[in-house]
């Protein structure tokens, strides 16, 4: 069973969706114990970095390190890839997850903010989660915030710089951009989770 | 690089598309969840569907069609159309929206765009302005229209979108009244203003009628977005016909595949 995280920020109804359509049961829960038991995490998240302050207060936090510690994949959209780095300036009070070091910072000036539609990824080809993806594909992002490009970047796009599109390591995992937003490449993106071993 | 994106827009009435000009003789133009997965298979780039029912029963239909439409639809869709408070967005956005459009409602109650964009996000709200200009004169005085276009505000679209903006709109829709309908092209010099008058991006309206004319709006009228709505009932076959001319003219677009 795959546990989406509901913090209160932004819509579900789209990540759900196209799980259903892929075939795979999901449930939508603010409860730790549930988040503990579920094989597979995932989670959305678009708006406001402080808005991750609630899964710190709720005791989610905790229970998504129990999740990651016994081995269940993760996946973090958006908000929620930035959420697994050490923070971010958009909230600087917050802390991230930590599990990716860096902080996310604004856009640089000098290009539109936010970065709104469909931009390219340089695919990392030994990627799990990108696997299928082709290089070059065009994803869907809309988001003021980017993680910096570090070691476990697994693809990367280019706006007034380059960002990290997906991070992987081990079974943690993050997009930046809306997969389930992405068309094709994005619901591949979702297959490749969705299929890993637990 | 980001792209240029060409969003297909549907009108619905009563849960079906119609088309017609400039809301006259409208006809019948089909379902508007297979519309939407078609203009998505041929790349689009986002649906918005504008409801344009004003029954109290027609609401409801709303809610369903969005619902009907979401379903098999994988990229961003915007629904629009007498939108009047945050819970009536919650629910437009519980039904499959991604995003809302405000027009009407938000210049009669500006507090609405930070109520959505407080409980969705910035980048669920676009706020639709209606623009009307005086010949000859500057766009620092075109001034917005609401009630499709019928009635005159008083207020100057520049201090509007600034004013959306400040309050958390994440994008602007902005729909030329002179030049809908015309076929004859976009307002380049307005959307340009209103492009450089606003850090969030500007969804161009109003006059397509050939890929030249997108070209133009892009290059000339600096908008991130340009609305399609009767040029693929009446001119340009698809939105992968019209990408295709695009990329030729050195617009750089998301390709279907």
């Amino acid at each position: 069973m795959i546990a989406v995280i509901d913090y209160r920020a932004g819509n579900l109804t789209s990540v759900m969706k196209a799980l259903d359509a892929l075939g795979y049961a999901a449930v939508v829960t603010a409860e730790p114990a549930v988040v503990r038991k579920a094989e597979k995490v995932i989670l959305p998240g678009v708006g406001h970095f402080q808005a991750t302050q609630v899964l710190v207060e709720s005791e989610l936090a905790t229970a998504v390190r129990d999740s990651i510690g016994q081995g269940a994949p993760f996946l973090g959209i958006c908000v929620g890839l930035q959420w697994l780095f050490e923070g971010s300036t958009e909230a600087p009070a917050t802390r991230g997850l930590s599990v990716f070091s860096g902080q996310c910072e604004r856009f640089a000036t000098g290009v539109k903010v936010p970065h709104v539609g469909w931009n390219q990824v340089r695919v990392d080809a030994q990627s799990r989660l990108m696997r299928g993806v082709e290089d070059c594909s065009f994803v869907y992002y809309t988001h003021s915030y980017r993680a910096p490009v570090v070691k476990e970047t697994v693809a990367v796009t280019e706006y007034g710089g380059s960002f990290s599109g997906a991070v992987e390591r081990g079974n943690v995992m993050g997009v930046q951009f809306h997969p389930e937003k992405s068309g094709a490449a994005g619901m591949q993106v979702l297959r490749n989770f969705v299929e890993l071993a637990c | 690089m980001l792209t240029k994106r060409i969003i297909a827009c549907l009108d619905v009435r009563s849960g079906r598309v119609v088309k017609g000009v400039q809301f006259v003789d409208l006809v019948d133009a089909g379902d508007p969840a297979e519309l939407a997965a078609r203009h998505a298979a041929a790349g689009a780039d986002e649906i918005v569907l504008l409801d344009i029912t004003a029954t109290h029963e027609g609401r409801g239909t709303l809610l369903d069609t969005v619902r009907r439409t979401a379903r098999q639809l994988f990229i961003p869709f915007t629904v629009g159309g007498g939108i009047r408070s945050a819970d009536e967005a919650a629910a437009v956005f519980d039904a499959g929206a991604d995003k809302v459009s405000v027009n009407s409602a938000a210049i009669a109650n500006p507090q609405l765009i930070d109520a959505i964009g407080q409980s969705f996000g910035a980048q669920a709200v676009i706020v639709a302005i209606d623009a009307r200009r005086v010949q000859g004169r500057p766009v620092s005085e075109a001034e917005v229209f609401v009630s499709g276009g019928r009635t005159r505000t008083g207020r100057r679209v520049i201090e509007w979108a600034r004013e959306a903006e400040a309050r958390g709109a994440g994008e602007i829709l902005l729909t030329s009244m002179d030049a809908d309908g015309t076929r004859a092209g976009f307002d380049c010099e307005l959307t340009a203003q209103v492009s450089e008058a606003v850090e969030i991006p500007v969804i161009a309206s109003g006059g397509a009628g050939t890929a030249e004319h997108f070209a133009q709006v892009f290059q000339l009228g600096k908008a991130h977005a340009a609305l399609a709505a009767s040029v693929f009932h009446f001119g340009i076959a698809d939105a992968r016909v019209l990408k295709q001319e695009l990329a030729q003219r050195g617009v750089r677009v998301r390709l279907p595949c």
